[in-house]
């Protein structure tokens, strides 16, 4: 199967009306990753808050993907906060404690909102900015893959 | 115990390699990669890519527990270390070992012994495999004690090293007291271990190694030998097996000191035993073991029909040795290049960047490992190793053209490739005669080489 112009438009118009901020599609032979609020904006009529990139026709440059996640700070102000490292996320200090933060939670640049674990080695993750934690999106105890998206925060003004 | 998830700690053609093998035998591949390759062909033909980190090999691909952490999270049972990055090091290894993950490769206290070039001479000693004339040195005196006994040239060696790092060439014994404090801060600022050892510096003398396979309980074959003198600071850049040129008995005394040296170990996996060769004297001597697959194992694919890294997969899984000795047949010759990004004009620098079109040959008894396609990047982080060029034929001439052919129909733009140059080094005259020593190169480059341009000639 191969996608025309056409399912990429279709494609970006379901993320568009998601909540979702990234879109990876993969099949044979093709990858196409979707990317809200991405560094560059495409010039022509493009939907002014998503980038589509098809993967294999214009790679994603490395420094973009770098930037991804962390330029996705959208026109909303939504703040993501990513992993720092691969490892397991825990959203508490021990089994059964209560989580760091939760949606609704006022946070500081140095308040620990999580901790990733790497062979027992325990990380703390820090909101890096000030705000309210708008939702929790990675998983408690699940593996995450550096530059994850692990929750998201509205700024301070 | 058997395997069906394996997590591939590599990138580049080797992790391309890793995962064509794991299809054909039905094991799921996750590969490991750093945010710099996230977008490489291995992520896209592995089943799952995890990003284990930035770029910087530092950050991503050393790092032990991340990799080991990254199994765990994504239920591998083994991982395949590949060549370089942590392959060697008996850090991951012996955390696989604490962690009940399966290790592709021998186990940790190997790694440790043959990665201690003194203890891997010891070894060889024990075994009965002669080394190139040197030792231990504890002091100053006992050194100068030692060199006056070997003679000039010396080679001041890392104990901990590899690569050329910590090496010192010494033409006068007043020269080496000097030379031993600078090879030890050296080796000291490279590994760690400021250990050194000396060894007599062998002018003339080809680079061939022995491909062995380990069942870890003492059961040891070789693969015959490859051939990998055409090197430059000890990069190599073209390997061959057969060893062009060797008697029958010298050719055996290779691969009877390869498999005694890894017997003494009781080695297990794939593993090559190097040894320097000494044609006039018909005398070969242990040099090292490397303790992992290699960039070169291709050819001893070619004209084994063997798949090396199942072998491999194989024993780690605990199958032991699938074949005895006498079932390897070697057929043919076979030849391969290492395609580099890299400037022959300008001292073979590096020259990363974005590749704008590539496109590899394709032809009856050639073989192309690659993981670069057009518009991949060649990021700054790692080696300049685009891909390799394998030709397989009945003989070395055939191969040889065949392979010669093959670079002028490869085609890479973006970035500055070394293929015109290996173009005219398959078609030196010396080359093509065969049995070159490890000088060759550096004089090939010293006499000016011919222009590009007539390479077109076969």
């Amino acid at each position: 199967m191969s996608l025309t112009a056409k399912d990429v438009a279709e494609i970006t118009r379901l993320l568009e009306n998601s909540a979702f901020d990234e879109l990876c599609l993969e099949s044979d032979g093709w990858k196409l990753t979707l990317r809200r609020g991405g560094a560059s904006v495409s010039e022509t009529a493009a939907p002014p808050s998503a980038t589509a990139a098809p993967v294999l026709a214009s790679p994603v440059s490395t420094a973009g993907a770098a930037s991804g996640p962390a330029a996705a700070a959208g026109a909303n102000g939504a703040h993501p906060v990513t992993a720092p490292m691969l490892g397991t996320f825990y959203r508490a200090p021990k089994p059964g404690a209560p989580p760091f933060v939760e949606a609704g939670s006022a946070v500081e640049p140095d308040s620990i909102v999580g901790i990733i674990e790497v062979m027992k080695l325990m990380n703390t993750v820090r909101a890096g900015a000030s705000g309210t934690v708008l939702e929790i999106i990675a998983q408690d105890g699940a593996l995450v893959e550096y530059g994850e998206i692990l929750l998201r925060l509205a700024r301070a003004a | 115990m058997a395997i069906r998830r394996i997590l591939i700690a590599n990138r580049g053609e080797i992790a391309v390699r890793i995962i064509r093998s794991c299809r054909a035998l039905g094991i799921e591949t996750v590969v490991a990669a750093s945010e710099a390759d996230r977008d490489s062909l291995p992520t896209r033909l592995a089943d799952r890519t995890v990003c284990i980190g930035p770029g910087p090999a530092r950050d991503s691909y050393l790092r032990a527990t991340t990799i080991v952490q990254a199994a765990l999270g994504v239920g591998a049972d083994a991982i395949h270390p590949g060549y370089g990055f942590l392959s060697e090091r008996p850090e991951l290894a012996s955390l696989c070992e604490q962690q009940q993950l399966i290790f592709i490769g021998p186990a940790a206290a190997q790694l440790a012994a043959v990665g201690d070039k003194l203890r891997a001479r010891e070894f060889a000693i024990a075994a009965g495999v002669a080394t190139v004339p040197g030792g231990q040195i504890d002091s100053t005196a006992a050194a100068l004690t030692l060199a006056r006994q070997i003679g000039t040239p010396l080679l001041v060696k890392a104990a901990a090293g590899g690569g050329g790092r910590g090496m010192q060439r010494v033409e006068r014994l007043e020269d080496l007291p000097a030379a031993l404090e600078l090879a030890a801060a050296e080796a000291g600022a490279a590994f760690g271990d400021p250990r050194v050892y000396l060894e007599r510096f062998v002018t003339t003398g080809r680079h061939i190694e022995v491909q062995v396979l380990g069942d870890g309980q003492g059961q040891v074959i070789h693969l015959g030998e490859r051939d990998c003198s055409v090197q430059r600071r000890y990069q190599k850049l073209i390997e061959e097996t057969p060893a062009p040129g060797l008697t029958a008995a010298l050719r055996g005394q290779l691969h009877a000191a390869a498999v005694a040296f890894a017997q003494r170990l009781a080695y297990r996996g794939a593993g090559t035993v190097e040894f320097l060769v000494d044609t006039e004297r018909q005398a070969c001597y242990f040099l090292e073991m490397n303790a992992r697959i290699q960039v070169e194992h291709p050819v001893t694919e070619a004209v084994t029909g063997i798949d090396l890294v199942a072998e491999q997969i194989a024993i780690a899984a605990g199958a032991g040795l699938r074949l005895r000795q006498n079932e390897v047949q070697l057929h043919g010759c076979a030849i391969e290049c290492r395609v580099n990004a890299e400037d022959a004009e300008r001292d073979f620098a590096p020259c990363p960047g974005r590749i704008d079109t590539a496109t590899w040959p394709a032809a009856p008894g050639l073989r192309v490992d690659t993981h670069i396609e057009s518009g991949s990047p060649v990021p700054p982080y790692y080696d300049s190793l685009l891909g390799k060029i394998i030709a397989h034929a009945a003989d070395r001439a055939t191969a040889r053209q065949s392979l010669a052919r093959a670079i002028d129909a490869t085609r890479i733009t973006g970035i500055t490739t070394n293929l015109r140059f290996l173009a005219t080094v398959l078609r030196d005259a010396q080359f093509a005669t065969g049995g070159v020593d490890t000088g060759f190169l550096q004089r090939f480059l010293a006499s000016g080489r011919p222009p590009a341009e007539s390479a077109a000639h076969g």
